[in-house]
């Protein structure tokens, strides 16, 4: 009995005479196949003499060739020097002391060379060296090896020798010269004593030029204020760990506000000692890394911020300029004019007016940390001459343009008017390092060495001389500015022979060179006309609100963007929003709702975000992303500067959009609107959990109250367990049989939460020790990032941490606690926020030991946990059933697929790889080893030496890049090492310590004054 | 009859072996007849030769050669080009002589780089008379067969056990032809005497009677795959294993030159052995702090490692100087180098991590333990197989020395009281933690 049903394949069969029935039953494919893609070159084909039979035989052949070429082994070459450097023994690294200075980040760095390649960036400890690396110098190494870089100087795009370009640029500053038409040298800032004297001396010998410094972000209103008040175009140095009470308004000075490199000075302050710490009160819009670090952080406007900087300018100077009164500020004030000598204030706004503030507080309270003769020479850069300049270009007046170290076609915010201005110039020449946006509209672009293979002098502050020396021979056909220079002034010397000559200090020149800094003396404040504190304080107070401001800022990755081909720092995850690969406007929830944007999670657990357009003075930016930022102020939005390049820019790096084209008048403030677009962006966040959730066990805060006055017991809980019915604590409990660890080396980390800035200096420092590859943007949002090192940074829910858990304590039965617990994922409008470094935690009762089929990790006497990639299958079992997700898998060979061209699949970025650490295969699990590599080579030279191992002598990567002192580490069977002192702190505690994995890495207990 | 054939196949082996003991017997008289040739010299007037060589070699070599020029010229004939008290005065003070304005010393000094000669006032003219005794001597012509050495060098021991192996061999096949003989023989005699040898009753062949019995299939069965399971294993495991790998290099460098006949010390050329991770290929600066002075291959006619010809060793030598871009007539660099390519033969994989230092410098271990006798390889190669197992094996059995570093003081005072013994493996140490070698 068949059966008589008719099943409908779509509703369009109901139609009797539809054509698509039809079609479709003739066609197997709806679609027809793109056979003509690939055969439709009939002719090719036909003339093509490859029959049938002899691709077939082909195949055979290549088949069986291949096939017997794996037969043989391969036959490895080494080639061993000619002659042989003195200095240089194969597989033993050597450090050179030297200075960076590229215009935004200065720091007295350590350099380690292997067989003369640059690996690796390492702080500079020796006395006098104060400036410490951050992300991006420990980058730098990388950028050494950028294969975009311009590797030979360029007339009109075609190459070209030094000496023809040479030529011409001197031709046409004589042609200048004899027709009186103007020079221009546009710099970056040098810092550097040896280039403003050969500037000068150009300057001499050329009447008719001028020199203009340019920093891409200005900080020309501060040095303006500054120089009205010392007479001299610089910065005030502040050093906070003199500070008892520190007030900053809407400065990031544990970023990159004025130069950045306060957060060694502001860590040693955070710990408290005798019961005492420093006091910190921060009044931003974003969310800064020194909001995220405030004791008190009050979102505010911008507007609002300047009506803060009167008020407490009134309290602490006792005048009575008109201005809002808000409580948090006066508290602030008071306790800032209470400190007396002992406060500092800080103040990030773009206005002469709010510096010269800042500059009669710090007088009036005769701040300590506050210091004006060992000003900071890092930062010149002049408004006013770069404004004089475009216009100056576009009369057509500049006859020849010579630029160094800076891209003001990508960094200005006409820059569409640049390069427009720049045809009317007769000779433009750019310095550059890669042919960027403006080298590439120059008639000279010129090939500048990298740092690491360059000669120079830093003045970082003065009274400081540091030295750059280069570790490399130059990779490429490349021209230092300075011997340009020297070339144009018609000297004959090298720069290196003139800047050995021009020493002149107390060290010999071989000792200076080793030692990379000098400390100069003789160096005294000057003292400006006085300006007019109470005049600039009622400007202030009258400056008026815009219904929305946009605040541009900094990213602790890129900075502003000279390394943005740095995969590196593209994947480095930003520590307040946790994204990478991206900038985007942050935005405060309630602005969010009212605008209609959202965030949202999708089923790979990605983060997606809605795309506004903004506006600023008509200029629009097209398809920003947004990402709701919990402790926005209201009111505000923030984007980052120094993403959306494109020029000489490897096509996974070009993310992001250039807020350049907003930073109008050199203001990181601007009066912006924004609109909602079509679409949805896809966000490369690590971090998916925002919150707490009042879990004291991974991040535990106390107050400095209860820190004083209460015992360890009460605000370092121990948890409790059940054993044999009866409440122990967990670190009694022990299910194995524990090991003997007390003789020889047992290596414990320690981090200090209350030191820890969040700054990542340590995540790319273990980038660069461990071979650690980049994985790029779609595999970061798979959630298959390969940081061994991930610093988390969690939210509170309440206003406080401490909320979050009386919150979670107070609800009672199931349907109160689940609606509890829901709220608590969404954190607070202005929360409180806790950074905490998590790399693997080296257990001693590890639970990934237990489940691997194979052994391939196993438990070392030392206390490392080991992980043999050669033994490892990849089941990945330990990776589930590691508690705290350090284990990283490697899913695909990232240092052999063309998929993945970062550094490691590039002849010239492979060579920043570290010879002592594997390469991972695909396959293999990966994690943190504790630096074994470096404890391995400190006990073996101990060994060679025939001693005992030195007091503190063990490091790591990540302790060693920390300047804050937040990571410590060392053996704690040896008493007289810090880490040992430490491990015995009442405020040590393990993270998740119920769970009994005896961790070999231990934090301290977070307090907040 | 089948078995005729066979007398041919004796009488074959021994016409061989005779033949063999003959060779050998006449080999012996070639090597006596090789010592007996003696070294002629035509000693100069007032002069003693062999301790003017003495002297020459301690005082004159580092700078002369007799046939070729070094840093200073060829000295053989000297005397017949300057008169004799010319070369006492330049000897003891040579500068003195140039700076009084001497035509032929200025000229010397000048022809050679400008390169002062070392004064030698200690030098009596007796001892300069010895030394020019020798730079006279006549070129020796030596035979044809020492200048072509062969591989051919049997020793006297193995003489006479080749002549006694070779007899006895001889000795056994005439009574197995005996035996064939007498069994003919016999056969012959019985059919003739009509008497009929017994045929063997038939019974089952015996691979019938094997493949019935199930069992005993069964058990083979499991032997055969049990030793092929074994021989694959072990074949398997030799992969990747490149124990004896001897590549050919780019120039053939002689260690039992060096290290044996010269005994220059392993650490004298692989010198980051003592300070880095690696042993380090000596870079062409070293080899030329001897082979500046050494251009030709001087080997003893007598000694006992020339495996080449002479012209062949000095060839390689060349190929150095190619290398490194030195001219020897003239006696200079000329700056163009051609860095030498040599085939690695240690290959450790990337993630095994080793340190020379830690058992050169800290454990003091002999470099032929891991190498083999380096000093004896003409050509070198892998020795040890560098398998993980190896590693492991040695690092159970080898003691710790602890003798004389601090470093090793206390842990293991508290080492060896934990596990109760005097010496300390390196196992113990904890050297056989996976994550010591492989991070």
């Amino acid at each position: 009995m068949s059966s008589n049903k008719k099943y409908w394949k779509s509703v369009e069969e109901l139609n009797e005479n539809s054509s698509i029935v039809e079609t479709l039953r003739n066609n197997e494919f709806v679609e027809e196949i793109p056979t003509n893609e690939f055969l439709g070159d009939a002719a090719t084909l036909a003339t093509s003499s490859t029959t049938r039979r002899d691709f077939l035989k082909y195949v055979g052949f290549t088949t069986a060739a291949a096939s017997l070429a794996a037969c043989e082994g391969p036959v490895h070459k080494t080639i061993p020097y000619v002659v042989q450097p003195e200095e240089i023994i194969p597989g033993v690294a050597d450090y050179y002391a030297t200075t960076i200075a590229d215009g935004f980040d200065f720091a007295n760095i350590l350099v380690k060379t292997r067989e003369g390649r640059p690996i690796k960036i390492e702080n500079n400890k020796i006395a006098g060296a104060n400036f410490h690396a951050n992300a991006r110098v420990h980058a730098s190494v990388l950028s050494l090896y950028d294969n975009m870089r311009l590797k030979t100087s360029k007339i009109a795009g075609k190459d070209a020798t030094w000496d023809q370009a040479n030529a011409k640029i001197k031709a046409s500053v004589a042609d200048a010269k004899a027709k009186g038409g103007k020079v221009v040298l546009l710099t970056n800032t040098a810092a550097s004593p040896s280039t403003d004297r050969l500037i000068a001396q150009f300057l001499a010998s050329n009447p008719n030029a001028k020199h203009v410094t340019y920093d891409a972000v200005s900080s020309s209103e501060a040095l303006d204020a500054f120089q009205m008040v010392y007479g001299e175009r610089a910065l005030a140095d502040y050093d906070f760990s003199k500070a008892n009470v520190i007030v900053s308004i809407g400065a990031d000075f544990l970023g990159d506000w004025q130069g950045g490199g306060f957060d060694s000075g502001y860590a040693q302050g955070r710990i408290p000692q005798n019961g005492k710490m420093s006091r910190h009160f921060q009044f931003e819009s974003n969310m800064t890394l020194s909001g995220a670090a405030a004791d008190k952080r009050v979102p505010m406007t911008v507007a609002n911020q300047k009506q803060a900087l009167v008020q407490i300018y009134n309290v602490i100077t006792g005048s009575s300029i008109g201005s809002a009164k808000d409580e948090a500020v006066m508290k602030a004030a008071q306790q800032l004019k209470a400190a007396g000598s002992k406060g500092v204030l800080v103040c990030g706004i773009d206005d002469k007016n709010a510096q010269l503030l800042v500059l009669a507080i710090n007088r009036a309270l005769s701040s300590e940390a506050f210091n004006t003769v060992n000003t900071r020479q890092i930062r010149k850069g002049n408004n006013a001459d770069v404004k004089q300049l475009l216009a100056d270009m576009k009369s057509g007046a500049v006859h020849t343009l010579i630029m160094n170290g800076v891209s003001p076609a990508y960094s200005l915010p006409n820059g569409k008017e640049f390069t427009d201005s720049l045809k009317k110039v007769k000779l433009s020449v750019a310095f550059a390092m890669k042919e960027d946006e403006t080298a590439a509209i120059s008639s000279i672009a010129v090939a500048t060495p990298h740092y690491l293979e360059s000669w120079g002098d830093v003045s970082i502050v003065k009274g400081s001389y540091a030295l750059t020396q280069p570790t490399i021979r130059p990779l490429f056909d490349t021209v230092q500015f300075q011997d340009a220079l020297l070339s144009w002034t018609g000297n004959t010397q090298t720069y290196y022979d003139y800047l050995r000559a021009s020493w002149s200090g107390a060290k010999s020149w071989n000792q200076l060179v080793h030692d990379g800094v000098a400390v100069t003396e003789g160096v005294s404040a000057s003292a400006g006309a006085g300006a007019d504190f109470n005049g600039a304080a009622s400007t202030l107070a009258k400056a008026a609100a815009s219904k929305l401001e946009l605040v541009l800022y900094t990213k602790t990755g890129l900075g502003d963007g000279q390394q943005a081909n740095n995969p590196w720092l593209q994947e480095f995850p930003d520590p307040i929003t946790r994204a990478s690969w991206d900038n985007y406007l942050t935005i405060s929830q309630a602005d969010a709702t009212t605008s209609g944007i959202e965030n949202w999670n999708v089923a790979n657990g990605g983060l997606n975000g809605s795309y506004v357009t903004l506006t600023v003075d008509g200029v629009k930016l097209e398809k920003v992303p947004v990402i709701i930022q919990p402790g926005q102020a209201k009111g505000t939005v923030g984007l980052a500067l120094g993403y959306g390049r494109k020029a000489a820019m490897k096509e996974e790096m070009q993310v992001g959009v250039n807020a350049y084209t907003l930073y109008n008048n050199f203001s990181n403030v601007q009066n912006v609107s924004i609109a909602k677009e079509d679409g949805e962006h896809e966000f490369a966040c690590v971090q998916l959990q925002r919150t707490l959730m009042g879990r004291g066990d991974i991040i535990k805060e106390t107050s400095l109250d209860i820190f004083n006055t209460k015992e360890a017991g009460e605000w370092n809980l121990v948890p409790m367990v059940s054993l044999d019915h009866k409440e122990v604590p967990a670190t009694s409990v022990d299910l194995w049989e524990s090991f003997d660890r007390s003789v020889g080396h047992h290596f414990n980390l320690s981090i200090d939460l209350n030191a820890c800035t969040g700054c990542g200096a340590c995540v790319i420092a273990c980038h660069a020790e461990n071979n650690v590859p980049v994985v790029g943007k779609s595999e970061v949002r798979r959630s298959r990032d390969m940081h061994w090192l991930r610093i988390d940074r969690y939210y509170s829910a309440a206003t406080t941490f401490e909320g979050d858990n009386k919150l979670k304590e107070g609800s009672e039965g199931l349907m109160d606690s689940v609606a509890t617990l829901r709220g608590m994922e969404t954190p607070s409008d202005n929360p409180q926020v806790a950074f905490q470094p998590v790399m693997c935690q080296h257990c001693n009762h590890a639970p990934c030991e237990t489940v691997c089929p194979v052994a391939a990790t196993s438990h070392s006497r030392q206390g490392q946990n080991h992980m043999a990639y050669n033994r490892c299958v990849g089941t990945r079992y330990c990776a589930n059933n590691c508690p705290y997700k350090v284990r990283r898998f490697n899913w695909f060979l990232y240092n052999g697929n063309d998929e993945f061209d970062y550094h490691m699949n590039d002849d010239l970025g492979r060579m920043v790889l570290n010879p002592d650490v594997n390469v991972r295969s695909r396959g293999v699990m990966e994690k943190c080893s504790m630096c074994i590599q470096m404890t391995q080579k400190t006990i073996l030279t101990a060994k060679r030496e025939g001693r005992e191992v030195k007091a503190d002598e063990f490091e790591t990567a990540c302790s060693n890049a920390c300047t804050s002192g937040a990571m410590v580490f060392g053996d704690v069977n040896n008493k007289e090492d810090k880490v040992t002192e430490l491990s015995e702190d009442k405020r040590m505690y393990h993270l998740l310590e119920h769970i009994g994995t005896k961790p070999n890495v231990f934090y301290h207990v977070k307090v907040r004054n | 009859m089948k078995k005729v054939g066979n007398h041919k196949s004796i009488s074959r082996i021994i016409a061989l072996s005779l033949a063999f003991v003959m060779s050998i017997s006449l080999n012996s008289f070639a090597q006596e007849a090789a010592s007996a040739v003696a070294a002629t010299t035509a000693p100069a007037a007032g002069g003693d030769a062999v301790q003017g060589k003495a002297l020459f070699n301690a005082n004159c070599a580092a700078c002369h050669k007799l046939d070729a020029k070094m840093t200073g010229p060829a000295l053989r004939g000297v005397t017949a080009k300057y008169d004799k008290a010319w070369i006492y005065k330049w000897v003891k003070n040579s500068s003195e002589l140039i700076a009084s304005g001497d035509a032929d010393a200025v000229k010397v000094f000048n022809e050679n780089n400008k390169s002062v000669m070392t004064a030698f006032p200690q030098l009596s003219n007796a001892d300069i008379d010895n030394i020019l005794a020798y730079t006279d001597t006549v070129i020796e012509t030596p035979d044809k067969g020492d200048t072509i050495p062969g591989p051919d060098k049997g020793a006297e021991g193995g003489i006479s056990n080749n002549l006694i192996l070779g007899l006895l061999a001889g000795i056994l096949a005439v009574l197995v032809a005996m035996l064939f003989m007498v069994n003919n023989v016999l056969n012959k005699i019985a059919k003739e005497n009509g008497i009929e040898v017994a045929e063997k009753a038939k019974t089952l062949p015996i691979w019938k009677s094997f493949a019935k019995n199930q069992f005993l299939v069964l058990v083979s069965v499991i032997f055969l795959m049990l030793t092929s399971a074994y021989f694959v294993y072990g074949y398997l495991s030799q992969i990747g294993v490149d124990k004896d790998y001897a590549p050919i290099q780019p120039i053939h460098y002689s260690h039992k030159i060096h290290a044996g006949d010269n005994g220059i010390e392993c650490k004298y050329c692989h010198s980051s052995a003592r300070t880095s991770k690696t042993a380090g290929i000596p870079s062409l600066n070293v080899c030329m702090n001897c082979h500046k002075n050494i251009s030709e291959f001087q080997g003893d006619k007598d000694s006992t490692y020339v495996e080449y010809t002479k012209e062949y060793y000095t060839g390689e030598i060349q190929k150095l100087y190619d290398a490194v871009g030195w001219d020897k007539t003239t006696q200079k660099y000329t700056g163009k180098t051609k860095p030498v390519k040599w085939v690695r033969i240690h290959n450790l994989p990337d993630f095994v991590y080793f340190n020379h230092s830690q058992h050169v410098t800290v454990a003091g271990i002999e470099c032929q333990k891991c190498h083999g006798p380096v000093e004896t390889f003409e050509i070198q190669k892998q020795f040890a197989p560098l398998t993980m197992g190896w590693c492991v094996n040695c690092h159970r059995e080898t003691d710790v020395k602890v003798e004389g570093n601090d470093y090793y003081k206390k842990i293991h005072e508290e080492l060896s009281k934990k596990y109760g013994v005097d010496k300390l493996t390196a196992a113990q140490m904890g050297g056989l933690e996976c994550g010591k070698c492989h991070y």
